[in-house]
């Protein structure tokens, strides 16, 4: 627990003094929310399409980010350094909850201005808090093993994003139908089986996060 | 099994390496072929060869950072091997290939290190290390603001936080100036380990008692 907290503490500094992650996290999300603000041009959007909107922003602002904590590991070489200091366990949690500080900072930030600049009725708060934290858990216990992985890729944009979407799919999917019904919509897919699956997703792609990152950062 | 962590070990268990028939390859490029040798605490072993002849390689095997394709390399601690996830707890390796955190200061450094490796040293160890180098008074710098000399110096720093029982230094004096290469050596000899020195410079080569010659880039392999 100290080392993993360790770990967590010291990309927080770092990155509290270079801005690597947080710069590319809230200019895409704002950039996207803007132009898509502009390209709807006021016009109300339906609770399917407001939902599909929100978690595409967030599904790709995650991507261009949240990889980040490992690809700067390599980039810069402290790689070795970190392997051949700290468990294996503890550079795995103590990025996964930096990069979940992260993610819910931008759900925190980017609720609002959705809510203002697309002019969407959020009517289920309660239902739309546990979305986004279930939903986040599993996009950053996903990404974070991805993240280590692609980090040894030379291609690694690319093959971000191939391997990250299919993964991601069933959460995302899922997370579209539960926002749907949070912006007032009806979905097909009962709520409270929608956030089981999400539920589901998060437990199971942590403990195989956990599980499976000892192999992708030693081999 | 022995207790392989150094900060709970009551008396100091005796190491070991042993490197049995390694061979490793990358591609077509056959990087070593046969490898051979073992190699104890208080003992120093050089491995030399050209550019590209794998020294390298050879050191991030021995770290456990890359996998032979056959052979076995083990760490032993009273007889006993270590299992290669726990390696990290004894190796110290100062590298081209590793670096410090720049955006972080020496002694943020060495406290993560301290911290993430459970070694609990004290403040008072990082400023002792860092004077030994010749850091007094840059310990609340950034790395970035330092001189590849005097990161070269903070990174053994940091190797020897943990008074690793293998140390492994790859080029250990490529950018360092007269003065800090004997503080590097005089460091070195205060301290009880297993040595293994990657170079091609013939001085750093004769400082260790034996030596290990990596074949040609071209793929020959190596003799050990």
């Amino acid at each position: 627990m100290v080392e993993m907290w360790a770990v967590f503490r010291k990309d927080l500094r770092s990155e509290y003094r270079t801005r690597y992650a947080v710069n590319a996290l809230f200019l895409f999300a704002l950039v996207t929310l803007t132009a898509l603000s502009f390209a709807t041009g006021g016009a109300g959007l339906s609770p399917l399409l407001a939902a599909v909107f929100f978690w595409v922003i967030l599904f790709f602002s995650a991507l261009s980010s949240l990889a980040q904590t490992f690809v700067k590991e390599a980039e810069t070489k402290t790689e070795l350094f970190l392997k051949l200091t700290a468990p294996d366990d503890a550079v795995f949690f103590g990025k996964w909850g930096f990069n979940l500080l992260l993610i819910v900072l931008l759900e925190i930030v980017l609720t609002p201005l959705f809510v203002v600049m697309l002019d969407v009725n959020l009517v289920h708060w309660e239902i739309w808090a546990g979305a986004l934290l279930l939903g986040g858990v599993g996009l950053v216990s996903t990404i974070t093993l991805l993240g280590a992985l692609i980090a040894a890729a030379n291609v690694r944009g690319a093959l971000f994003s191939v391997l990250a979407f299919p993964v991601l799919l069933p959460l995302l999917v899922t997370a579209i139908r539960v926002s749907e019904v949070c912006f007032g919509g009806r979905s097909e897919v009962a709520t409270g089986d929608a956030f089981l699956v999400l539920g589901a997703y998060a437990v199971i792609s942590t403990t195989a996060g956990w599980l499976l990152f000892p192999f992708v950062w030693r081999d | 099994m022995p207790d392989d962590n150094p900060k709970t070990s009551s008396v100091a268990p005796q190491f070991s390496l042993i490197i049995d028939n390694v061979s490793k390859s990358f591609g077509p490029h056959l990087i070593c072929r046969n490898i051979t040798c073992e190699l104890a605490i208080g003992q120093s072993l050089a491995v030399i060869g050209p550019n590209g002849s794998g020294k390298s390689t050879m050191v991030k095997m021995i770290a456990g950072l890359v996998r032979p394709d056959s052979g076995r390399i083990r760490h032993l601690l009273d007889g006993f091997p270590i299992k290669p996830e726990y390696w990290h707890r004894h190796v110290g390796l100062v590298s081209p290939e590793l670096a410090l955190y720049e955006e972080l200061t020496a002694r943020e450094n060495l406290a993560f290190a301290n911290q993430v490796g459970g070694w609990e040293r004290s403040r008072r160890d990082f400023d002792d290390l860092l004077a030994e180098f010749g850091l007094k008074g840059r310990g609340d710098d950034r790395v970035s603001t330092y001189s590849s000399g005097m990161k070269q110096r903070l990174k053994l720093a940091a190797a020897l936080l943990k008074e690793p029982r293998l140390l492994l230094l790859d080029e250990p004096t490529i950018t360092l100036d007269v003065d800090g290469t004997a503080r590097v050596w005089a460091a070195l000899a205060r301290r009880q380990t297993a040595l293994i020195i990657a170079t091609n410079d013939p001085e750093e080569a004769g400082r260790a008692e034996a030596r290990l010659a990596m074949g040609a880039p071209e793929g020959r392999g190596a003799d050990g």
